[in-house]
């Protein structure tokens, strides 16, 4: 019974965490002079409030799920990859160039080859980094924020040049954008909504990550590496190629989640010179809602809903309450914190744990490691 | 086109805003440092740097007193700082992920209280050039070292102290055991948490003035994620500098000088698109940890959060 109330706690530390940080919301809300009930229920109805606005929700949890899939795999590997952003642009760019070169062929076939373009595209700006930490020991945390930058840059240059749309090549304006998808290459919608099937496919894949991860060899060996380096390679595991290999598939979901962004949503690739711009921040969003779903992919689903109805409740309630969104994104990073700093009561319960069970069957367990455990979560 | 590169107006041009340009990565840099020589990483410089931008750019704006607006700026970084030193240090919560957590948290406040309290991108009186009598006569040298702002004299300044607090006193002592065995140094009686907590403070202040120096020093405005990624660059120095001052200040100096030929090239016209241009001090510094960081060792308790043994 009492490990069972544990359980139970250590699975609500996430929602005690996002609790505690709209919290804190609602005080920034009373310093901006709103009422945060107000606020609160603005963004709920703007998220729940009808079937478009469900839809909507859905479609911002769309990339917020695929980016996370990919960190479920990273961080279980102990890889750190903050280079969502780089990899959605660099598989965005890709996937963008599949549907524009090849216009003659059937839809079903670009879209397939287009996704494909999107995952090798985020395995490339995944797999260097990837590379460099496996094998040069750059830590990877810099160089993906550095691949981040330098992907801004490329798309940039590509849309204001190579890529740019022949018709606003023309005209003076030259707004840095691609050329429109032809319509036969559009993500099938699934209702009368914006909702499309990148979403369908995006759960689907969040079981396949669970199987990669749990049920296969390649699964095992990361998460053997991301438990402990020492102890793989006494087993024989090649620690540096399932380094490479973490960040490299952690990448590709990225990049994925680029391609389904333009062939579900924008049908078009379009910079304001940001990365935000065009990810809407999903390369980061998306590692919160990893770390809320406790590193799970199938719980990352949930947690990509709640996240993307942050987002499109925080517009509703900008619109309504005049509140910027600004707000979400800070939020965000405090549920971040919370979530981390909340992993502090897990350990010492498991700990207390540890002692009773000491106490009861007399053999001293094996010391834990700390730093393991506190990437250590559900499982 | 390319010669014009090399006449000597925009060769000290080039020179003077290198100089200039590396003010804000070398306080983050610093203070990142020490940070980092303690054993954590904090990856929140940025979102700390922003909200100091902020709050200097805020208090210059309404009150005009540019002193003012930096201290503002460096309490509200130690603020941050001392919120990352709790999780990091008594939660002992994971730092690389916490940090992005409170650069996230520093993105979002800034941009929000931006848009609440202030809405229009103008701009503001910044700290006004100093010439150095006498030395900023020298052609050439005058220009490039001693017609500066007091914010680029204080971040050299810093280079030398940060030198000397790690090196020469018991507190660096202290700070470089903490990061390297922080058991032994517990045992020896070094309270591991109070040096932790005095070194990201003193890092949150420091980023905090970095933020300070590009809203009222070097551009005079605030806008939404003005740093754009200057603050992970800072942490990326530290790795470049091997964990020394002086290494940091080469890499600032490396850095910010590409980033001013970079814009040079785009003022004189060089017909380089502006994207690739940008695109260089990026593809550098990765190079340039390729190159270093196989070479040096990492504080070894970098990342370890510290729990004594029951």
């Amino acid at each position: 019974m009492r490990t069972r109330l544990n359980t139970l706690f250590d699975a609500l530390l996430p929602v005690i965490a996002t609790l505690a940080a709209l919290g804190v919301g609602a005080v920034m809300l009373l310093f901006l002079k709103v009422n945060p009930i107000a606020a609160y229920a603005s963004l709920l109805q703007g998220a729940f409030g009808s079937a478009n606005a469900l839809a909507e929700t859905l479609v911002k949890a769309t990339p917020l799920l695929l980016v996370a899939l990919g960190i479920c795999i990273s961080f279980r590997g102990d890889v750190i990859n903050i280079g969502g952003e780089g990899q959605m642009i660099v598989g965005a760019i890709l996937a963008t160039w599949v549907g524009l070169t090849f216009t003659d062929a059937p839809g079903w076939l670009i879209i397939i080859l287009a996704l494909l373009g999107g995952f090798v595209g985020g395995a490339i700006w995944g797999g260097i980094p990837g590379l460099l930490k496996a094998y040069f020991n750059v830590n990877e945390i810099l160089s993906t924020v550095m691949m981040n930058a330098i992907a801004v840059q490329l798309m940039n240059f590509l849309l204001r040049g190579p890529m740019i749309d022949p018709v606003q090549a023309q005209n003076a304006s030259k707004i840095p954008q691609t050329a429109r998808l032809m319509d036969a290459f559009h993500l099938p919608r699934l209702i009368p909504t914006r909702l499309h099937l990148g979403a369908l496919i995006a759960v689907i894949l969040a079981i396949l990550v669970f199987i990669l991860l749990w049920r296969t060899t390649l699964g095992y060996r990361i998460r053997a590496v991301g438990q402990s380096q020492h102890a793989s390679r006494y087993a024989g595991i090649q620690v540096p190629r399932y380094v490479a290999l973490a960040l490299l598939l952690s990448g590709a979901f990225a990049g994925l989640a680029g391609a389904v962004q333009v062939y579900g949503v924008n049908y078009r690739m379009i910079t304001d010179g940001s990365a935000s711009g065009f990810t809407g921040s999903a390369g980061f969003n998306g590692i919160v809602a990893a770390l809320f779903g406790q590193l799970h992919p199938v719980w990352s689903i949930p947690a990509s809903i709640l996240f993307g109805a942050l987002l499109v409740g925080a517009n509703s309630m900008q619109r309504a309450m005049q509140v910027p969104s600004a707000l979400i994104t800070a939020m965000n990073g405090l549920v971040v914190v919370f979530v981390v700093s909340s992993e502090y009561w897990r350990r010492q319960r498991q700990r207390r744990r540890l002692t009773v069970a000491k106490e009861e069957e007399g053999p001293p367990p094996k010391p834990d490691q700390p730093q393991v455990q506190a990437k250590e979560a559900a499982r | 086109m390319i010669s014009e590169l090399f006449s000597v107006t925009v060769l000290i041009g080039i020179l003077a805003s290198g100089i200039r340009l590396a003010t804000p990565y070398l306080y983050a840099a610093i203070g990142e440092t020490l940070g980092q020589k303690s054993g954590v990483l904090n990856l929140g410089v940025e979102g700390q740097m922003l909200l100091g931008c902020f709050a200097a750019f805020y208090v210059v704006f309404a009150t005009g007193n540019l002193w003012l607006g930096l201290l503002t700026a460096m309490a509200v970084g130690a603020l941050m700082g001392l919120a990352m030193a709790f999780v990091t240090v008594n939660l002992r919560a994971q730092q690389g992920i916490s940090g992005i957590g409170f650069y996230l948290f520093g993105l979002g406040l800034s941009d929000l209280l931006f848009q609440k309290m202030h809405g229009s991108v103008e701009t503001v009186q910044g700290f006004p050039k100093i010439y150095i009598p006498g030395l900023s006569d020298i052609p050439g040298i005058g220009d490039i070292f001693f017609s500066q702002n007091i914010l680029v004299y204080i971040a050299y300044l810093l280079v030398p102290l940060a030198w000397f607090l790690l090196n020469k006193t018991t507190l660096g002592l202290k700070i470089r055991a903490v990061g390297e065995n922080p058991d032994a140094a517990d045992s020896l009686g070094v309270s591991v948490a109070r040096v932790r907590y005095f070194t990201i403070i003193v890092g949150g202040t420091l980023s905090g003035m970095a933020g300070a120096s590009l809203s009222i020093a070097l551009l005079n405005v605030f806008q939404q994620n003005m740093t754009s990624g200057l603050g992970f660059i800072a942490v990326a120095l530290v790795y470049f500098g091997a964990w020394k001052p002086v290494g940091v200040l080469g890499g600032a100096l490396l850095f910010s000088m590409v980033n001013s030929l970079q814009l040079w090239i785009q003022v004189l016209g060089i017909p380089i698109p502006s994207d690739i241009a940008v695109m260089m001090p990026y593809v550098l510094t990765i190079f340039v940890l390729i190159l270093s960081v196989s070479r040096v060792r990492a504080p070894a308790a970098l990342t370890k959060p510290f729990e004594r043994e029951a």
